[in-house]
């Protein structure tokens, strides 16, 4: 099996790994489990027997960790109301990114889970529906309609 | 608030402040880190035992991608750039390249080169000391092939491990300096460089 160097996959893509984190799990817990992720896919990469979608194979990883982590708080593994969150810098420039809804992302936060999970690993993750099913065990329909709901949500939470 | 800009929001942003956190690996089955001397960009690698595997002449990061996917593929695909791992090599490397130094005290491993040239670099290592220089035709009557001075030739240019196992000491039967996995002028400024320390 020829797999890339691992600092290839580090390079490209450790950003959407550590957006996905706290996006999943939060400012305060994200960097610990982006960094959780990594350590678990530089163990499990000399056994990998395909070389497709390293990025994919990365952000289920991340998936897992987040959700382990959830698991043993027996919580929300999600930034309480508590918690300040902040949006991050926008990765684009243009008219929207100076629109930053600051409270975003406490939203999306208090969103039910599953469609907290389908939303950011839609938008964050840049899933699509069969891969974001895959993860949360469900239908390609039933992801989508998760999205639409969890963005209904979000719009109608700004009112 | 729209979808579209609802979407784009998503996107984009994050929750918390940045940076976001580079993840650290604290050791690797091959640490590298690529280099500027002032014989040129060199990419230095060292396996999980610590002994160096490559000290390599890359003008550009599409020569480093090439030895990275040689390390990946023979060494191990967990390669990470971890550039105090190399902190030692490059230490005796800067002493070297200033002249203070005339020998290497690392562990090293040819594991990148065939069975062939590691037998034309590992005599050369024993053979050819500092501020000396041999011949491709007296290297290949060294290992016993007389008429392979070509085959050392290119047994040299594979060289993995440049400078520490020293090619540069390998010279045309006149004289000349020919070809450097570094270019000439690497080549020209080593051998200078070991005339003006031995004195």
């Amino acid at each position: 099996m020829n797999l890339p160097p691992f600092q290839r996959l580090v390079d490209a893509h450790w950003r959407d790994v550590a957006r996905l984190a706290r996006a999943l799990a939060g400012p305060v817990d994200g960097d610990d489990v982006a960094q959780q992720a990594w350590t678990q896919a530089y163990a499990a990469y000399p056994g990998l027997t395909s070389a497709r979608n390293l990025r994919g194979w990365l952000l289920t990883i991340t998936h897992r960790c987040a959700m382990d982590l959830h698991r043993s708080r027996g919580r929300r593994a999600v930034p309480t109301d508590d918690v300040v969150v902040l949006a991050g810098a926008a990765a684009v420039d243009g008219p929207e990114s100076r629109l930053i809804d600051e409270d975003l992302w406490g939203r999306v936060a208090r969103l039910p889970e599953r469609q907290r999970e389908a939303v950011v690993l839609k938008y964050v993750g840049d899933l699509d529906h069969p891969a974001i099913a895959e993860l949360l065990g469900t239908t390609p329909t039933m992801s989508r309609r998760l999205v639409s709901d969890g963005l209904k949500n979000l719009r109608e939470s700004t009112r | 608030m729209n979808d579209t800009l609802l979407e784009q929001q998503l996107h984009t942003t994050y929750p918390g402040s940045p940076p976001l956190r580079l993840p650290t690996f604290p050791s690797a089955d091959v640490a590298y880190v690529v280099e500027d001397t002032p014989v040129g960009r060199i990419l230095f690698a060292r396996n999980g035992n610590g002994a160096l595997v490559a000290s390599r002449y890359v003008a550009d990061d599409e020569a480093a991608d090439l030895v990275l996917d040689r390390l990946a593929r023979v060494v191990s695909p967990r390669v990470i750039r971890l550039p105090t791992a190399l902190d030692e090599a490059r230490r005796q490397f800067d002493e070297f390249l200033a002249g203070r130094r005339h020998d290497f005290d690392l562990e090293t491993d040819l594991v990148l080169a065939s069975a062939f040239q590691r037998d034309v670099l590992e005599t050369l290592a024993r053979s050819v000391g500092y501020g000396e220089r041999e011949t491709y035709g007296g290297l290949a009557r060294a290992i016993h092939r007389p008429t392979a001075s070509r085959a050392v030739g290119a047994a040299l240019g594979a060289n993995p491990l440049c400078i520490v196992v020293p090619c540069h000491r390998v010279v045309g039967a006149h004289g000349s300096l020919t070809g450097y996995a570094g270019g000439v002028a690497a080549k020209e400024y080593l051998l200078g460089l070991e005339s003006d320390t031995t004195g």
